[in-house]
């Protein structure tokens, strides 16, 4: 640590109001654990994909809140940092298996009928970590876009920013995956060849090929798997 | 943070070197006897002094990592006479420890199947490494494919070794476990012609890889954990425990899985839980670093469940054995041994020394390509060493455009682009620096098809088991595991709850394991399970005992800056 803290240069930030000095190039998770603190909220994969270290910071002299993914930001002179709180999530109560939507019918408004509340003022588009156009899924909500909200959504991490961050008080997030999971189940088409296949398996037909694979030596399945047909690469 | 300018001159080298490697074509294919020989020397399951022998518990004598070998080895976290049994805080018919695919499937399934559920998680519900999965997901469901083909591709994949009754259970579940999560309303890539859209993968003979983009893992994780909501706010009997491991497993003096104690991560207060079956759904081990490695895994795949698993008596099985992801990021620190998928190697980008040279085929098998990569910065010196001082090879990511055309990177890379961009790195026009990564632990806990261990109502799912994969698992089988396994062993839990007989809570197991590890000298071995990494920046105080555990076999110092 030594001489790699000689060469790099080293960043005051505040964590909670302290000061520390930490080497540049942190991001700011590795920052707060550079500065001692052992994470238990706010860390998950350190990769980008989870949406549990969705944080809040600003800096010294300017109070302009910005939102970003702990694992992911690097930290920056006079930043303020602090470990976001826990948002409660208030879901509406639905069974995915009734959410088909009938013609016409906005099953999204419906659920969360405080959607229509949106005024666009658009401060969950500004406080997604993953650059989503967070009022445009809000819009396609109203609008009963289910493929929209999918399409928009899909990238969506679940951090809950912009619900906090929303003044009518709406998750835009949670109206999300209701309509993207409404989609999944209900409009997107079947697949017929996995239907088809489920039954083949529960009708036994690979029953008996299987037995006599599983009765192999290793010997005579390193022959066939040698042997083996393999399909090219779409 | 954009590559520094000491390494401009190495990546001229690379971008100069493309139109002769276009023309040359590929690095030849190793043969089989030099890849043994490559594999044996440099290979990190072949590193003799980073092994020894357990010494207690059912697998005494066995092979295992240094680091796993003293986690399974440690001292229980409670003193087994000071803890009151009797003040039983929940009493469920399953309790579940660990939230990602595999106990989320586990909890539906046993739920569904007429049981009480209790799920412990140690961070929040569904933060697991479920949700970093990008590849896909098998499923042998494609008319010129089936079950027998897809045995044929695991059994091949795991050098044999694999447990036949798990393999069958694998690929004859798959198509129904990509039924299922559609009806919850997962989101499957698809034709226009309405069937999967799917792709090939390394080991597998065809297209069976079904995707969510390359989001898939976290598409199936949130839709899973959308669904144990609903059902609790519904009114059925599913809950949940958020910031809570469990520490200890309870036996009954009839020998079963009893429940388990469960530490509140902040309070540090105990929790008892009495269960009629408890479903281990840990994840795997990449937080404990073995030899050093960084890792693609989440914040707490710490290993923990193998423990409480092997403290009650449950073998394990392939231990020696992990999988090293040949394409970790390498730089920037932000995001060292970050997974940059196989996929970039597939759409043609190859492997590149200091010089810009080819030194393996791209496409080799990851024990393969992984091991090549250390040959050519350890023994050859022939890496690209960065400012933390981490060393790497080039992944030429830009040579895709020169075969595929412009813009494919942008197009079947986007999570890629994203990730480099953030740190001023355009995949497009630059290379990765890589370097292998700690990825998967290939074996674990030893069950049976219906997901069930040596020990009476303890059940395992999902990485945390062994056997599934033998020694080495295909791209696109561990979220199928987590499904076909966690599904098995929910409905086993709660036919098991119905038809046992409860006896009393015991943890004279624990008091047992205490004098074994006397026995055989081991009094002084740190706590188990691990819970979390310390990645805190601080001197030990001595005599205090911090929340998280610092590995003896990494030095403190470096710590902080290096692991993401």
């Amino acid at each position: 640590m030594a001489e790699v803290a000689e060469k790099v240069q080293l960043l005051d930030i505040y964590v909670m109001g302290k000061r520390f000095q930490v080497p540049e190039g942190l991001t700011i998770q590795a920052a707060l654990e550079y500065c001692g603190y052992n994470l238990i909220r706010g860390v998950g994969c350190r990769s980008g994909f989870c949406g549990a270290c969705a944080t809040v910071y600003c800096f010294r002299n300017d109070s302009q809140l910005r939102y970003a993914l702990a694992c992911q930001k690097a930290i920056e002179q006079d930043m303020y940092l602090t470990q976001i709180p826990f948002f409660p999530t208030a879901e509406a109560l639905y069974n995915v298996q009734d959410l088909k939507p009938e013609a016409g019918e906005n099953k999204l408004v419906q659920l969360y009928p405080d959607t229509l509340t949106c005024f666009g003022c658009n401060n969950c588009t500004k406080s997604c970590p993953q650059d989503l156009e967070v009022m445009e899924i809000m819009s396609a909500a109203i609008r009963g876009d289910y493929e929209k909200v999918y399409e928009k959504s899909f990238d969506c991490l679940l951090c809950g920013l912009c619900a906090a961050r929303c003044p009518q008080g709406l998750q835009p997030y949670v109206v999300a995956i209701a309509g993207r999971r409404l989609r999944g189940a209900h409009l997107a088409p079947k697949s017929q060849h996995n239907l088809d296949r489920v039954r083949e398996i529960e009708e036994g037909n690979f029953d008996a090929e299987l037995e006599k694979l599983k009765k192999m030596s290793t010997d005579e399945l390193r022959e066939l798997y040698a042997k083996r047909e393999i399909e090219p690469a779409q | 943070m954009p590559y520094p300018g000491y390494m401009e001159e190495s990546k001229r080298k690379v971008a100069e070197s493309r139109l002769a490697r276009l023309e040359k074509g590929p690095f030849p294919r190793i043969p089989a006897e030099e890849r043994e020989a490559l594999v044996n020397k440099f290979h990190p399951d072949f590193k003799g002094e980073q092994f020894r022998e357990l010494r207690v518990g059912p697998n005494k004598g066995d092979r295992t990592p240094l680091e796993i070998a003293d986690l399974l080895e440690g001292n229980s976290r409670i003193e087994p006479g000071k803890v009151r049994l009797e003040e039983v805080d929940y009493d469920v018919d399953v309790l579940v420890v660990g939230c990602g695919g595999a106990g989320g499937s586990a909890a539906l399934l046993a739920e569904e199947n007429g049981a009480s559920v209790l799920i412990s998680s140690k961070l929040r519900l569904g933060d697991a490494n479920t949700i970093g999965a990008q590849a896909g997901t098998q499923s042998c469901d494609r008319p010129n494919d089936s079950p027998a083909i897809h045995y044929l591709d695991i059994m091949g994949g795991g050098h044999y070794v694999n447990d036949p009754e798990l393999v069958e259970a694998l690929a004859k579940d798959s198509p129904d476990v990509i039924r299922w999560l559609e009806s919850l309303g997962v989101n499957w890539d698809k034709e226009p012609d309405t069937s999967y859209h799917e792709l090939s993968g390394g080991g597998s003979s065809r297209r069976r890889m079904h995707s969510c983009r390359d989001y898939t893992g976290l598409e199936e994780m949130r839709v899973v954990r959308d669904e144990i909501r609903q059902r609790n706010m519904h009114g059925r009997k599913i809950n949940w425990l958020e910031f809570e491991p469990a520490i200890e497993l309870i036996l009954d003096d009839r020998g079963q899985a009893a429940g388990a104690i469960l530490m509140n991560l902040e309070t540090r207060g105990m929790t008892i839980v009495r269960a009629k079956a408890v479903i281990i759904a840990t994840g795997g081990l990449g937080r404990t670093h073995i030899q050093g490695f960084p890792t693609t895994n989440h914040y707490g795949a710490t290993a923990d469940g193998l423990v409480l698993a092997y403290r009650l008596g449950a073998p394990l099985v392939h231990m020696d054995t992990m999988q090293y992801h040949p394409t970790g990021a390498a730089f920037p620190p932000q995001i060292l041994g970050f997974l940059v998928t196989e996929k970039v190697r597939t759409l043609g980008a190859e492997i590149l020394n200091c010089d810009g040279e080819q030194f393996i085929h791209p496409l080799e098998a990851r024990d393969t390509e992984a091991s090549a990569e250390i040959r050519e910065c350890k023994e050859r010196g022939k890496g690209v060493t960065t400012p933390t001082g981490e060393v790497g090879v080039w992944l030429d990511s830009p040579m895709i455009e020169i075969k595929r055309g412009e813009g494919t990177i942008r197009r079947e890379l986007p999570a890629m682009v994203r990730q480099f961009g953030r740190f001023d790195i355009d995949i497009t026009k630059e290379p990765m620096l890589v370097y292998p990564t700690l990825h998967y632990q290939n074996g674990g806990v030893a069950i049976k098809a219906d997901a069930s261990t040596a020990v009476p109502g303890l059940f395992a799912a999902g990485e945390v088991e062994g056997g599934v994969h033998g020694r080495n698992r295909l791209i696109g089988n561990s979220t199928l595991d987590l499904f076909v396994f966690g599904r098995r062993a929910g409905r086993a839990a709660a036919r098991w709850a119905k038809e046992m007989r409860p006896g009393r809570l015991t943890l004279e197991h624990v008091t047992k394991w205490q004098r074994e590890m006397k026995e055989a000298g081991l009094e002084g071995m740190p706590v188990s399970p691990m819970l979390l990494p310390n990645y805190a920046h601080q001197e030990p105080v001595p005599g205090f005992q911090p929340l998280g555990q610092v590995s003896p076999y990494t030095p403190f110092g470096d710590r902080a800056t290096r692991w993401i």
